[in-house]
């Protein structure tokens, strides 16, 4: 988290699609596609940190591994500092590769057990060919300090490591280049609770330090609000809610989003009781074939026939709040009047299906929603 | 007073390694009883997990020694041979594990895996026990079970492969259920759906059950009991609200002060607590919280005793600290500011 969010954008994604196909035969004829990520649009401005969240299946991790051009985006552009990167090839992309760095989820699969610490934090400067070997050793024992662990254990094995230890690892091996921006995919999830907010609070320090901008990724809405500026969720490959961080805790409009916060567990017995839970039924649907109109309707509570079969557009609330939903939660008929499509809505959305009035039909105002109300 | 089926006294699980001997467990009492749900918490290399597995027989090994008892209805565990023990696994304690992707054997067609578990502990024909997997899978909330019982493990989702691991543990009706971090790889949205799910089994299947989690949160509105374990040991235990409205051990403090909470306005930075568990090789001298507990003084060198400082009978804790000071510092410390000296 930090105070100066409203930087020029850093990176920005425009209608960003990323299909997988599934071939078959021997022709390796295609035969469907995985949609993994379906049109996404969104900016993440210098120095903030922008939390996308969604359940497993949900696209969050392949965009970001799009973003950072390890996969190829099917359509859509990928802007760095304005400059458009999404058919850089390998050569041009390298000195960007300096600017854009990723921490992996799994702290046991995402580090070679054959090679050393040092030489694990080492390489990406010896691969941008930077100093001698000297000045690469002694900037990779600054780097273990930095995030907290022993320059003595510059000659040790991932194995003789915790898996906190693992993951400020992969933390140094991330900020060896002293990039820009940092794509952390589900950084702490792995984790023990108490090694996680040591994690949380690390990662805030380095961003300080460091001038860092993060996309954080994650499934646990508990984890994302305490890093994040702004928060993005995401359901079967499309934006469905964007909102600045305090006010999607407040005031969720989508009805994924409310049921994504009612999930998180509060340890205070008494209040966990009192408050509506609500469970989602089933899993996530298939990507290859998504459902249509809005994707969450099979498990919306309030769904009707328009959730079936219109898209909804990604409408501007105010405020930066963006939200993609025929039935919007928490929101009083004034504002719902002045409702505008947003420039973020997917291209096959029909932006004239605007939620536009209320009467006639119940919905759940601030204090009756299953999301926690703060004191 | 509800039935008491499992009373685990004073056990004791150590390894013989090339390094020493771990102490895994050192000295762990706690009851189970039918219809209530016992929660145990605390970090890796705490021994919940050997403790559980020691329930179940899994860890008797040549180098592993055992102290103390685990009476189940009156027989004490430890003392069976393995064939004996066999009647008990999964028979009266089933056990749901951690990764549910590794813990289904890939090969084998969801169905055939619990067909095999009824098999083993029940002379039924092969048809019936298909019968009663289809049962099963329809209990545990798996929708057309009787096509997806001849899935394999990979066509089905993480929640779902849990929900198939809980229906192969209760498969023979056990009447204790022991479930060892079950929501911890899985989103927080099916999380709640298996942790629903336990409670409600519970009662259909009259068990008792024991729910392992490093999560205070997951607990928070499930469990009966809990007793935190730290390093081997005990630290607290409490009825469920005790521990969350009066919690008497530091390290408890730590533990709920590390949850990013959203019932409570968003703190500057989390709590968390510094360092990390100590070796259970050389466990430190006296208190082992003590080399990370802010609160710690010179009496602390002393191992303090498991027992009851509070009004609450049966509210237990491992602390020297004075109650009245417990109390005044707490909040400090779970709100995650500087504690000041003790």
């Amino acid at each position: 988290m930090s105070a100066n969010g409203g930087g020029a954008p850093l990176i920005e994604v425009r209608h960003v699609k990323k299909y997988f196909p599934i071939r078959k035969g021997v022709l390796q004829r295609e035969v469907a596609r995985v949609h993994a990520v379906d049109d996404v649009s969104f900016a993440v401005r210098e120095g903030e940190t922008l939390g996308l969240v969604g359940e497993s299946g949900c696209g969050k991790s392949t965009l970001g591994r799009t973003i950072v051009r390890l996969l190829e985006p099917t359509d859509g552009q990928i802007l760095f500092q304005g400059r458009p990167i999404e058919k850089l090839g390998a050569r041009r992309l390298r000195p960007l590769r300096r600017e854009m760095q990723m921490v992996f989820q799994d702290p046991y699969a995402s580090l070679n057990p054959r090679k050393r610490i040092g030489q694990i934090i080492g390489d990406p400067l010896k691969i941008h060919g930077i100093g001698d070997k000297r000045e690469r050793k002694a900037q990779v024992e600054q780097l273990l300090e930095t995030v907290g662990l022993s320059p003595e254990h510059y000659n040790r094995f991932p194995h003789e490591f915790s898996g906190g230890q693992r993951q400020r690892i992969g933390i140094a091996r991330a900020l060896a280049l002293r990039p820009k921006l940092v794509v952390a995919d589900e950084p702490v999830s792995a984790l023990d609770v108490s090694i996680q907010s040591q994690m949380l609070n690390l990662l805030e320090d380095l961003q300080d330090e460091f001038k860092l901008t993060y996309l954080f990724i994650a499934h646990d809405l508990g984890v994302v609000r305490h890093v994040s500026d702004r928060i993005a969720v995401m359901y079967l490959g499309k934006l469905v809610e964007l909102s600045p961080a305090e006010e999607l805790y407040r005031r969720p409009i989508m009805p994924y989003t409310e049921a994504l916060l009612s999930a998180v567990p509060i340890p205070d017995p008494d209040l966990a009781a009192k408050r509506e839970r609500i469970v989602l039924e089933g899993d996530v649907p298939s990507p290859i074939n998504p459902p249509s109109g809005c994707r969450f309707h099979p498990r919306c509570r309030y769904a009707t026939q328009v959730c079936r079969e219109v898209e909804p557009p990604l409408a501007d609330y105010g405020n930066g709040h963006l939200a993609a939903c025929h039935h919007p939660l928490n929101v009083d008929a004034a504002t719902l009047a002045t409702v505008q499509a947003a420039p973020q809505s997917p291209a096959e959305a029909d932006e004239e299906a605007l939620p536009r009035d209320t009467s006639g039909e119940s919905h759940p105002v601030e204090g009756e929603t299953g999301a926690p109300q703060t004191p | 007073m509800a039935e008491r089926l499992l009373e685990v006294d004073d056990l004791s699980v150590h390894f013989a390694t090339e390094d020493g001997v771990v102490r895994a467990v050192d000295g762990v009492s706690f009851d189970v009883e039918r219809g209530k749900v016992l929660g145990i918490v605390g970090e890796s290399g705490s021994g919940k997990s050997v403790t559980a597995m020691t329930l179940m027989g899994l860890t008797r090994d040549v180098n592993a020694r055992f102290g103390g008892e685990v009476n189940y209805r009156g027989r004490n565990l430890l003392e069976l041979s393995e064939s004996e023990m066999q009647r008990y696994r999964g028979n009266e304690i089933g056990m749901i594990f951690q990764d549910p992707m590794t813990s289904l054997n890939p090969v084998y067609r969801i169905g055939e895996q619990i067909v095999e578990a009824i098999q083993t502990h029940e002379k039924v024909d092969k048809r019936s026990a298909g019968r009663r997997a289809v049962e099963l899978l329809r209990q545990v909330g798996i929708p057309n079970p009787e096509s997806r019982v001849d899935d394999f493990p990979h066509q089905f989702s993480g929640g779902m492969r849990q929900r198939a691991m809980i229906a192969m543990a209760l498969s023979c009706n056990p009447s204790i259920l022991i479930a060892d971090e079950p929501t911890t790889a899985l989103d927080v949205t099916i999380q709640a759906q298996i942790v629903e799910l336990i409670s409600v089994l519970k009662d259909d299947f009259d068990s008792g059950v024991i729910m392992i989690t490093h999560d205070l949160g997951v607990v928070a509105d499930i469990a009966d009991e809990i007793i935190v374990m730290y390093a081997g040991r005990v630290v607290e235990r409490a009825a469920t609200r005790d521990l969350f409205y009066d919690p008497q051990m530091p390290y408890t403090w730590g533990l709920l002060g590390s949850i990013p909470r959203l019932d409570r306005p968003r703190p500057d930075r989390l709590h968390s607590i510094t360092g990390a568990p100590p070796s259970l090789i050389n466990a430190p001298p006296g208190c082992r919280f003590r080399p990370r507990c802010p609160h710690a003084f010179a009496k602390c060198v002393e191992e303090p005793p498991l027992e009851n400082h509070v009004e609450t009978p049966g509210h237990l804790d491992r602390c020297w600290l004075d109650v009245e000071v417990k109390r005044s510092v707490r909040a400090a410390t779970i709100a995650g500011e500087a504690p000041e000296a003790a």
